[in-house]
């Protein structure tokens, strides 16, 4: 293995990146936004990349990503797909409104919008921060704080990402497919969208934000995501996470949910390198619903991390939560799911659960469920497994003539249905189905 | 079809099955009854492949083969058939996905075409009505949530559809109501109808499913031997008597041993 390099160097590399970011901008280094960026760089360069002293990054070594050097793709060679390049990541079947990134800049040549999505405003987040200085003070200095040196570092370059409003009382049938297409052939790159999801009052929407990769560099997709449910509205939301094997991706998820508002995730990681989600939601008002699903399907020396936070604010909130791992070889799980209870949060119900299957001996997965509760009167509980296949359900099928190979990949996959089951949008839970049952012939090798 | 030859079979360093010996020859019925924890499980479960049971000497062969060199799927698709004790709930595989598996592997291994989806359910609504399963039971996941009868049902009902040369039946009568009773026997009795060389073995505590399955053979298996056999009389017997006059018989070789 390459040898990491010294914390400075890596800083250096950083800092002088945005030096060359700063004077790339021009005039454009007076607004606003650039104090934001300045003061972030000073984070970073104080921060430095998470070790696993830090209590949020314990089971999560980061090093294989710090062998390498990430260009911030704003400073690198612009790359050009056609329509034709991107119709392979789309979903067959699923008719959905579409808008792609490439490399974290919205193009809208390559997006394409429904008609029932002409209510719904799309914006790139360029565009906003030109039109709308307020929306700085607004959203971009208040809950997205820096809290660690991978969210410091998205601050540092922020540029584009979409902004996405919908309407009161705006129903979508067909998702809306966020599509972020990374990497090139040229360099390593650093790739960093910053989005903004606002969903009216009393609306719904459905939400695919997948990632996937192209050319033979590796890239670090270092995202945040802030989302803002309005009163009484359904927000679903499907993070498809396909990154080609030597990449890199970083998620930061944001929830922050109005009265009676029902947010549902489901993240389901299927290829990188090293990925970690956190989602984090808040409940500001009573009588939400958060459910929070994920997948996640590890070989070779891949290492998926899941952090949760569910801060139950108020009274009268439902969260439940659903994880299900499947590692083999030499692959790490790690999930860590922490719910908050506040005093006043009386009537909550919490559920989590985090289920996890190891296929070798050298597999290994950290589960971490944290529960803290200061009200009374609340339901909560938790529960996490690890275990290997069942034997006599294996004994059982093969005892009707199906073949080791076959039986494997049904039990796995029928562990793995529990959350697929889940996706609401048929045809998307059928390629899902097909892609899994794919892997997890790759995965029982 | 079958012939077991001085059989011996250890669990986890215990012996359990100590010199079985049994001829089961085409189209012939045999019921094997015994005391609890006599290895009549075993017995079932080492001939269909169950790999934490060590066979420790003797043989078996099935059709000619060496069976105890096959592996489980392998006895499965040359047609060894389990109705196990105890079935076991497999979550998330629905009973239709499972058995179309199991056909169409059992299918390509005799090389024969694989069975599309319209034919398999064919198959499968012909099958159904024998043994009295309802549809919904068939696209709920295999023995999930199933009662012990609905569960033994689908044993059978599997047994039927997959078509195998030998059943082994292991207490698939066990709380068993008369009116299930009676469907089980009567979906053992159609596959026997389904092939005149088909062989079965039941496992059994009560003569009462040998008044629908009729034996020609009955062993009585005690403490891992098989200790005495007979016709279907010595069941009559063994229900009238129950099981002491053959532990009296057997106390001497046992302190023996
Ligand atoms: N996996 C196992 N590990 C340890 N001991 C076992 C195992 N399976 C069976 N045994 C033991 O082997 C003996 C025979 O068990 P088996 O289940 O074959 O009996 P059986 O005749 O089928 O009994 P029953 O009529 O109660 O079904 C018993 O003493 C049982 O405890
Ligand atoms: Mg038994």
């Amino acid at each position: 293995m390459t040898e990491v390099p010294e914390k400075e160097e890596i800083k250096n590399w950083y800092y002088s990146n945005f030096e060359l970011f700063e004077n790339s901008l021009n005039g454009q280094s007076k607004a606003p936004v650039h104090k934001i960026r300045k003061e972030a760089i000073a984070e970073f360069i104080e921060l430095g990349f998470p070790t696993t002293k830090n209590e949020e990054w314990k089971y999560t070594n980061i090093a294989p990503l710090l062998t390498q050097n990430f260009k911030p793709a704003y400073l690198s060679n612009k790359i050009s797909l056609s329509k034709e390049e991107v119709s392979k990541f789309l979903f067959t079947g699923v008719n959905a409104s579409i808008l792609v990134f490439v490399n974290g800049d919205f193009s809208n040549e390559l997006s394409s919008l429904l008609p029932e999505a002409k209510g719904v405003k799309f914006e790139s987040l360029r565009q906003v921060l030109n039109n709308e200085p307020d929306f700085i003070e607004k959203y971009l200095l208040k809950s997205n704080k820096t809290i660690d040196g991978f969210s410091a570092l998205n601050r540092a370059f922020i540029s584009d990402g979409i902004v996405l409003r919908v309407p009161d009382s705006t129903i979508l049938e067909n998702p809306v497919h966020l599509l972020f297409i990374s990497g090139s052939d040229e360099e390593n790159l650093l790739v960093q969208p910053l989005n903004y999801i606002f969903v009216g009052k009393n609306s719904q929407i459905k939400i695919i934000e997948s990632t996937v990769g192209v050319g033979s560099k590796a890239y670090l997709l270092n995202s945040v995501t802030e989302i803002f449910t309005g009163e009484n509205s359904v927000t679903n939301y499907y993070k498809i996470q396909n990154d080609p094997d030597t990449c890199f991706q970083v998620s930061r998820t944001l929830i922050h949910q109005e009265r009676s508002s029902v947010f549902t995730s489901n993240v389901i990681s299927i290829g990188g390198e090293l990925i970690r989600n956190d989602i984090s939601t808040i409940f500001e008002s009573e009588g939400c619903e958060s459910n929070l699903y994920g997948l996640y399907l590890a070989d070779g020396k891949r290492h998926i991390d899941n952090h949760t936070l569910i801060d139950h604010a108020v009274a009268h909130c439902h969260s439940n939560e659903l994880y299900k791992g499947i590692l083999d070889e030499k692959a790490r799980g790690v999930f860590n799911g922490k719910v908050l209870v506040r005093k006043d949060a009386q009537k909550t119900q919490a559920y989590q659960s985090n289920k996890n299957l190891l296929l070798s001996r050298l597999a290994k997965v950290d589960t971490k469920p944290q529960l803290e509760i200061f009200a009374d009167d609340v339901k909560c509980s938790h529960g996490a497994t690890i275990g290997q296949l069942d034997e006599q359900s294996m004994f059982y099928l093969r005892s009707r003539g199906i073949g080791t190979e076959k039986a494997r990949s049904l039990l796995l996959n029928a562990f793995a249905s529990d959350i697929v089951d889940l996706i609401s949008i048929e045809p998307l839970r059928e390629t899902m189905n097909r892609i899994i049952l794919d892997r997890l012939h790759k995965v029982s090798l | 079809m079958l012939s077991v030859k001085d059989l011996y079979v250890s669990v986890e360093g215990k012996e359990i099955l100590k010199g079985i010996n049994l001829e089961i020859k085409k189209g012939e019925i045999h019921a094997i009854m015994g005391p609890n924890g006599s290895g009549k499980s075993t017995l079932a479960n080492v001939l269909a492949g169950r790999q934490d049971y060590q066979v420790t000497s003797g043989e078996v062969i099935f059709e000619g083969k060496n069976l105890l060199e096959l592996s489980p799927e392998d006895r499965a698709r040359e047609g060894v058939f389990l109705a196990f004790q105890y079935p076991v709930e497999i979550p998330g595989i629905s009973n239709a996905t499972f058995l179309k598996t199991a056909v169409n592997e059992i299918r390509k291994y005799k090389g024969l075409e694989q069975l599309d989806a319209m034919e398999f359910l064919a198959l499968m609504k012909d099958k159904m009505q024998v043994v009295g399963m309802e549809q919904s039971l068939i696209s709920r996941p295999v023995n999930q949530g199933f009662s012990g009868g609905e569960k033994k049902r689908n044993e059978i009902f599997q047994l039927t559809v997959l078509d195998p040369k030998l059943a082994l039946l292991d207490e698939t009568d066990s709380g068993l109501d008369i009116d299930a009773l009676k469907i089980v026997a009567n979906g053992v009795n159609l596959f026997k109808a389904q092939g005149k060389d088909n062989a079965v073995v039941v496992v059994t505590h009560y003569q009462r499913l040998l008044d629908y399955i009729v034996p020609d053979f009955v062993h009585v298996l005690y403490n891992g031997r098989i200790v005495k056999s007979g016709s279907k009389n010595l069941a009559l017997e063994l229900e009238e008597k129950g099981y002491d006059w053959i532990k009296e018989e057997n106390q001497f070789s046992d302190s023996v041993k």
